[in-house]
Formats: structure tokens, sequence, C-alpha cells
């Protein structure tokens, strides 16, 4: 089987088994929503404190979903042993797990910017967030899939493995937050917002070349 | 040079040299710490905006230095213990955490007890703080992770390839962090820096950072002792030792 | 700096400074005596096992 016919399979067979599993792909949505729309109720539905908050509250909700569904990307195949198989294929391990995240990130990383435009409008944000909130969610959420594949390889089947994923995890999405909500915020005011998706694509160039490599390498250590 | 470095790569080459070290570097630490700390508190004039309070920086920043020099020296371990597999390296990685968290840790610490009579506040979203926190949770980060993995081989090999993608992440944090903070800050607070510094108060504080090394290459020997021990637990030089 | 009183008090600072060495010096100390007495039990444990029985 050549490379890339290698790669086409890993990628199609991932995204079957998660259509097939839909509700492992939904919950972490609907987690999404349900937890940003806690905010109101808690400071109040009041349309100016709803609007400085809303970017923030977006952005982490979308974090925190986004890292709830890393544990998926490899836990299930690690239980039945087809990690196994990708490692011993013929094939350059770094791209079959390339395969593997593109497909995390088409069904768990991908849903979340429709569901944000939601938000958005949940929060009243005005139309002007609306476009900076879709590039800057479009620009992030591979960067989560691409680390956090990283993160969820070394801790693969490990006892209490999703509470330590998180804690691994979440101080590395931190520049990505920052920079995503900063885009957020400039546009609202009418700034411009090219500086920082400047920097969310140099994030995204970053982890793209370097992640795919360390999540081969930790699998490589954790099936030893 | 090379030969005796392959020498003290052997695990029980290295533990003897490192029982012959420890006292030297433990004394010199503690020599250079009590001066380090007549300079601070006594010699050093007070600074003419902050007073006494400025006084803190001298176990402040030499704990800010020391949490990052930790940080990297863990990080060069982890790629030389998964690149060479050298058990030494390893060892030297794992020891080094509990160290750098705890100077981590005391850089926060002393950083909140000068903020509050300066900022008026514990604590103040400053860049380079709130970059020493996210330093702890990446300190936090490893130890639970060598926590978590039960094969010691397989915890040091992880524990490098998270340090090293920490050790990427480290810049990337501080310049966004950094950023961040100058989008948020008022331009009145004033930075927690070591003011335009006069030698009389430079040379307490080189003092100090240099107390403060020693101090981890002392205590870090006995703790890779420690990991070597247990490491190497049914090896046979382990068992000369109880003999 | 006349006095003991006046050394203690640091122009008012006096608990923060104070504050921050003695939490220094604490976790300096607690952190080096730890490992220390790690170290000496391993050693003890070590050789109450090879006197417990010879082999392995």
């Amino acid at each position: 089987m050549s490379v890339a016919s290698a790669f086409m399979a890993v990628l199609r067979r991932d995204l079957l088994l998660g259509l097939r599993h839909r509700v492992e792909i939904i919950n972490p949505l609907v987690f999404y929503i349900l937890i940003a729309s806690l905010f109101p109720f808690a400071v109040g539905s009041d349309r100016s404190t709803l609007g400085i908050i809303g970017p923030a509250v977006i952005w982490v909700c979308a974090l925190l979903a986004a890292t709830l569904s890393l544990d998926r990307i490899f836990h299930a195949d690690f239980e039945d042993g087809s990690l196994e198989q990708l490692f011993l294929a013929r094939q350059p391990l770094v791209l079959l797990t390339s395969a593997k995240v593109l497909a995390h990130w088409l069904l768990c990383g991908l849903p979340l910017i429709p569901a944000a435009l939601a938000l958005n409008a949940l929060y009243q944000l005005p139309v002007t967030s609306l476009w900076p909130m879709l590039t800057t969610l479009l620009l992030g959420t591979p960067v989560f899939s691409l680390t956090g594949a990283a993160l969820a390889a070394l801790t693969v089947g490990l006892r209490g493995g999703g509470v330590l994923l998180a804690l691994l995890i979440l101080p590395l999405y931190i520049p990505v937050l920052i920079f995503a909500v900063g885009a957020v915020g400039n546009a609202m005011n009418g700034l411009s917002i090219a500086g920082e998706l400047y920097f969310l694509a140099a994030l995204l160039v970053l982890a793209l070349t370097l992640m795919p490599l360390a999540a081969a390498a930790a699998l490589r250590i954790r099936l030893g | 040079m090379l030969e005796s470095l392959y020498k003290y790569a052997a695990p029980q080459n290295f533990y003897q040299l490192s029982r012959r070290l420890t006292p030297w570097l433990a004394g010199a630490a503690a020599l250079l710490l009590l001066a380090g700390l007549a300079g601070a508190l006594w010699f050093a004039p007070p600074d003419y905006q902050q007073g006494e309070s400025f006084r803190i920086i001298y176990v402040h920043v030499p704990s800010a230095w020391m949490s990052l020099f930790v940080y990297v020296v863990l990080a060069a371990a982890g790629i030389t213990g998964l690149v060479w597999k050298v058990k030494v390296a390893d060892a030297l990685a794992r020891a080094s955490a509990p160290i750098g968290a705890a100077f981590t840790f005391l850089a926060l610490a002393t950083g909140s007890l000068w903020g509050k009579p300066m900022w008026g506040a514990w604590w103040v979203w400053d860049a380079r703080l709130t970059s020493e926190l996210i330093l702890l949770f990446l300190y936090v980060g490893y130890i639970a992770l060598q926590g978590a993995i039960e094969d010691r081989r397989m915890a040091a090999r992880a524990g490098a390839v998270l340090a090293v993608i920490g050790l990427i992440n480290i810049p990337i944090i501080h310049y966004s962090v950094e950023w961040w903070s100058t989008l948020h800050q008022g331009p009145t607070v004033t930075r927690f820096d070591a003011p335009a510094i006069h030698i009389s108060m430079l040379i307490p504080l080189l003092i100090m950072a240099l107390g403060f090394k020693l101090y981890y290459a002392a205590n870090v020997l006995v703790r890779m002792r420690c990991e070597l021990l247990e490491a190497e637990r049914n090896s046979a030089w382990v068992r000369q030792l109880g003999s | 700096m006349n006095s003991l009183g006046e050394f203690l008090h640091m122009g008012g600072y006096g608990l923060y400074v104070w504050g921050a060495y003695g939490l220094s010096a604490a976790i300096l100390i607690w952190n080096a005596i730890v490992p220390t007495q790690r170290e000496k039990s391993l050693l003890r444990e070590l050789a109450a096992r090879s006197n417990g029985r010879s082999g392995p």
C-alpha cells in the first residue's frame, strides 16, 4: 500500500468510526454550548456585560470542549489493540498519526465553529465579531488537535489519564487563547486583527510541523 | 575528557563521584548563601524608590532565574536520556523536577510578598509573574506524568518528550503573555524588575545567584543518588552498597 | 541602620521582607532535608536486605 493510500485509509476508518459513534462527537459539542450558556445565569443577562465576557467565554469553553474530546484520538484504538497494528505498519508512523489527528479535527474541532456562531448570537455579540471568531477558530482548533494529540499519545492508557491530560495540555493552549480573544476584541473595537491572525497562523504552522513528530515519538514510547 | 564522561555515565561510578562532590558543593553553597544574605539584608543600601522592600529581589530574582535554568537542564537531560539512553541523564531529569518546582513556587511567593506593599495587592497579572505561574503548571504536569507511569524507563522517556514540548512552548508562552499584559495593563504599574542597579546592590545579587546554583547542584546530586538507588535496586553495584 | 529594632522593622516593610526570606529559608532547608533522609533510609533498607538473606 502506498503512503498516500495508507493515509487515506486511516483517515476514512477514523471518520467512519466517529460517525458510527455519533454520541462521542455530539457530547463535547453539547458540553460546549451548555457550559457557555451557564455564564449568563451567573453574571446576569445585561447586554454590555455579555459583550465584554462573550468572546472570552466562547473561546475558553471551546478550549475545554476540545480538551474533553482529546481522549478519543487514541484511547479506543489502544484498548482494542488496533494502535499496535498502526505501530507495526510499514508506512511511517508520523503520517498515520497525522491522519488520525486530521480525522479528530474534522470530527471534533470543525463542529465547534458553527456552535461558536450560535453562541455569538446567544451572547448578542455584534456582527463585526462573527468573522474574526470564525477565522480564529479555524486557525486555533487545529492547533488544539495537533498539540493535544501529542499529549494524548503520552498519556494513553494511564489511570486517571483524562484529568492528567487536561493538566498537561491547558497551559500550552494559553498563547492560542490570548491571540484569538485579542483578535475578536480588536475587531469589536474596530481595530485591525492582522497581527493576531499572523501569530495564530504561525502557531498553526509550528504545531503542524512539530506535533505529529512528537505524537509519533510519544506513541513509540507508550507502546514500548 | 570524553573518556571520563563515559566513565561517569555509568551509574555506579557516578554514584561514587557524587558522594565525594556533594559535601563540597553543599558547603560552598551554604557559605555563598550566608555571604549573599549578609550583603542583601545589611550591606546593600535601600533603593531610593522602593525602600527596604527592594531587598526581596535578592531571593526573588535568583529563584526566577533558577526556575527557568532548571527546566532547561531537565529538558536537556531528558533528550540525552532519550537519544543516548544514559541512565544518569534520566535520573538528572527526574531529580530536577521537584527542585525546579520549588524554585518556581518561591519566585511566585516572594513576588507576591513584594507586590503587596508595592502594588497594594498580593497578585497582579504582571507578565513575569504570570509566565512564572504557567511554568509552575508545566513542572506540576511533568511531576504528575512521572507519578502516573509506573515503569521508570518509560516514565523518563515520556517525560523527555513532554519536557521538550514544554521547552518549545516556554518562549511562545512568555512572549504571548508579554503581549497580552501590555494590552491590558495600565502604564502606572511599576514593573517588578531590578531597578537601575548600583554595584553595591549588584554584588549581593550575583553572590546569591551563584549560591542558588550551587545549592541546586548539591541538592540534585542527592536526589539523583536516590533515583539511581531505586531504579537500580536489583543490580550488583547497589547490592554491594548494602553489604 | 543603628539598632536591631530598626533592622527588623525594614523601613515598614519588615513583615514582607522577613516573610520572603523566612519562606525561602524554610523551603530551601526542607528541600535539602527530604532527599538526604530518603537516601539514608534507602541505604538502611539495602543493608537490611543484604543482612536478612544472602543471595537474591
